[in-house]
């Protein structure tokens, strides 16, 4: 099987494997054009090279400022990580058609439903866990039945989300409290059975290794600086494989792709849209959630101002990401590459020294070019037509 | 007399104020093919929508081989073995070929988490059963959006009889059609009529309406005005009886008595 010639007709990006049937009978009217070409169309591709060129960019700017140190990287890629992991549920619901704006408001109320029973009830870590897991997916079944029902954008239905959750929040929160911030959840973490699946690092052994065989830099009492690698890292990649996974080679997936794509089409040839947008607003709730207990559990202490602007930012991630705002064409690949440009850029932008305010202007200029990109993409897999 | 496998009886709906269908009541038999014939809005894509699920009617019943049901969804409507060609044809431009044939009816392999569609599987059948609609696919992961009208419209078509197991519905599925085309479309239309299914169509061409209709129904501004066996009806009768066919008589009429003047 020659693997130098792929069909020329811009593929649709979403299906990379080529069975062998069918290259064994290509028709003649498709031009053979490099694969470099193919892959050029995927949606993944302008995030990807845009990761390659920050990644260039800072290490010849920042190369020696400790950026690109084990500690440096597990730092950015912490940052990215968090983000990461809205991001990759963040594609599918954007996939979908939908987007969901409360999901910032969401990391705070989870943030406190993790944090108020566990420290001023006294309610075991777990408990709280898994009641915020619950809490979240009820809120998103609300959202998605909103939507669905109303048929009104989800941009207006989860703004109203945005301020209820967090006005919610403060309001719950100090009038419990009398504060805006609940900390001492860290003593909990160490005996708490699930605690651990949302803080601290892992591969610590291999990371002790590397600093014994002098690769990473290490402290006084021989222990690396940078301990493991944190778990959110983890969660990251595994929801990023998980979404791709989902996306490629599922009948969900290919209901999200054609919810997102054209839903009344969708509906008319027997996709149930209605539930696939429910499920995917649910997900990205609870995606909240799970951000909000890693941040909870990895600082100790939870604060009505968590999460904001998180949606946006997982927006944005998405869009680098090369997934359309209209719907029915994108990756999550791409958008945990978004995140890694988030986060390498806010990191790098940390080391250079320079005014941290000139990361805004960054992210704006980035999202623009994004979208004027994705919508050449788009151009070309459709044809123009 | 045979029973219908799919029925409207005496259905009505309403959009808001508009009467889109006022008690109509037709029924689809096993073998045989109905034509519905009439003017641009009369109603017939509302017709069928309400049997393909998509609608639900506002008045009157659906009768599925004798029994009322209600069906809920277009899916619904697929798992009773109803499969529509809908107007818009019902593709989505941004995804492959493949993926739209399956869109919905998606086939799975593998277990428990492992499920996953059969990619192989997708490929083949779309090739295989486009290739039956006289159009080789050049590559099945194609984007929907860089096929030609007519190709989209076979797609639509070639999806419709291969997940249409009792009832097929073809509303105005030549209009994008060349003449080749189209007498393919209609010997499928022959064909599954001669595997027992039910089968609705819709179009505005009497030479695409007439040698492969059993029987015709008329509606007129969302009423039906009568349903016709073939052997009751010329096919100038027919003509006469579809959007314009009149004026259509009469303007050729008006040029021959020009021409002979
Ligand atoms: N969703 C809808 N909302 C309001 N009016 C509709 C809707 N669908 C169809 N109609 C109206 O119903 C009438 C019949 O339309 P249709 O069934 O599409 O006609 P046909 O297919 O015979 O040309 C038209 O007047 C149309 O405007
Ligand atoms: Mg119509």
């Amino acid at each position: 099987m020659n693997h130098q010639d792929v069909p020329a007709t811009p593929a649709v990006p979403i299906e990379s494997s080529t069975s062998a049937a069918m290259l064994a009978r290509r028709d003649e009217r498709v031009r053979k054009v490099s694969r470099w070409r193919q892959l050029m169309v995927r949606p993944e591709m302008g995030a990807i090279a845009g990761t390659i060129l920050v990644f260039i960019f800072f290490l010849i700017v920042a190369g020696d400022s400790g950026m690109f140190s084990a500690k440096g990287m597990v730092n950015f890629l912490e940052v990215s990580a968090q983000l990461g992991i809205l991001a990759a549920i963040a594609a599918l619901l954007m996939i979908g058609g939908e987007f969901d704006l409360s999901v910032g408001s969401m990391i705070a109320f989870s943030s406190m439903v993790i944090a108020i029973p566990s420290i001023v009830w006294g309610w075991p870590l777990w408990a709280c866990i898994l009641l915020a897991f619950a809490l979240s997916a009820l809120v998103g079944f609300i959202n998605g039945l909103i939507v669905v029902r109303t048929g009104l954008p989800s941009f207006i239905v989860t703004l109203a989300g945005l301020f209820v959750l967090r006005g919610l929040t403060l309001a719950l929160t100090r009038g419990i409290t009398n504060r805006t911030q609940v900390s001492g959840i860290n003593e909990l973490v160490a005996t708490d059975p699930i605690g651990h699946f949302f803080s601290g690092v892992v591969f610590e052994n291999f990371f002790q290794w590397m600093g014994k065989m002098g690769w990473i830099a290490t402290r006084p009492d021989g222990l690396p600086l940078a301990q493991g690698m944190p778990v959110s890292v983890l969660w990251w990649i595994g929801l990023t494989a998980f979404a791709t996974w989902i996306l490629l080679r599922t009948r969900f997936g290919n209901w999200i792709f054609a919810t997102g794509g054209d839903p009344v089409a969708a509906r008319n040839v027997g996709v149930p849209v209605a539930r696939v947008k429910i499920l995917l607003f649910m997900a990205m709730a609870m995606t909240g959630t799970l951000f909000a207990a890693i941040q909870v559990l990895d600082s100790g202490s939870a604060d009505t101002l968590r999460g904001t602007q998180k949606e946006f930012e997982a927006i944005i991630a998405v869009v680098v990401g090369g997934t359309l705002l209209t719907g029915g064409y994108g990756s999550a690949v791409g958008a945990s590459f978004g995140a890694l440009i988030f986060g390498t850029v806010q990191m790098g932008i940390f080391y250079t020294g320079v005014d941290t305010d000139w990361f805004k202007v960054f992210l704006g200029i980035m999202v623009l070019v994004a979208v004027l990109f994705n919508n050449y993409v788009r151009k070309r897999v459709t044809g123009s037509r | 007399m045979t029973e219908a496998v799919l029925a409207l009886e005496h259905v009505s709906k309403f959009f808001g104020t508009v009467i889109a269908l006022r008690d109509v009541s037709i029924a689809a038999k096993a073998g045989e093919v109905l034509c519905l014939l009439g003017d641009n809005g009369a109603g017939k894509s509302t017709l069928i929508k309400t049997l393909s699920g998509v609608h639900k009617p506002s008045e009157g019943k659906i009768l599925i081989d004798g029994t009322p049901v209600i069906l809920d969804s277009p899916r619904d409507a697929l798992d009773r073995g109803i499969a529509t060609v809908f107007q818009d044809l019902a593709t989505v431009p941004l995804m492959s070929i493949a993926r739209n044939f399956f869109m919905g009816r998606e086939p799975t392999t593998g277990k428990g988490p492992f499920r996953r569609l059969d990619w192989d599987y997708m490929c083949e059948t779309t090739r295989k059963e486009m290739k039956d609609l006289g159009i080789d696919v050049r590559d099945p992961t194609q984007a929907v959006g860089t096929l030609s009208g007519g190709e989209r419209q076979c797609l639509a078509i070639a999806r419709a009889v291969h997940f249409g197991a009792r009832v097929l519905i073809l509303d105005e599925p030549t209009s994008a059609l060349g003449v080749h085309q189209a007498s393919v479309v209609l010997r499928i239309i022959v064909r599954a009529r001669a595997r027992g299914l039910a089968v609705i169509f819709i179009t505005h061409n009497v030479h695409h309406a007439y040698p492969v209709a059993d029987e015709f129904t008329i509606l007129n501004r969302g009423r039906s005005i009568g349903t016709f066996h073939k052997s009751d009806v010329s096919r100038d009768a027919v003509l006469e009886m579809m959007a314009g066919g009149k004026e259509l008589v009469d303007l050729e009429a008006e040029l021959k008595a020009a021409s002979a003047a």
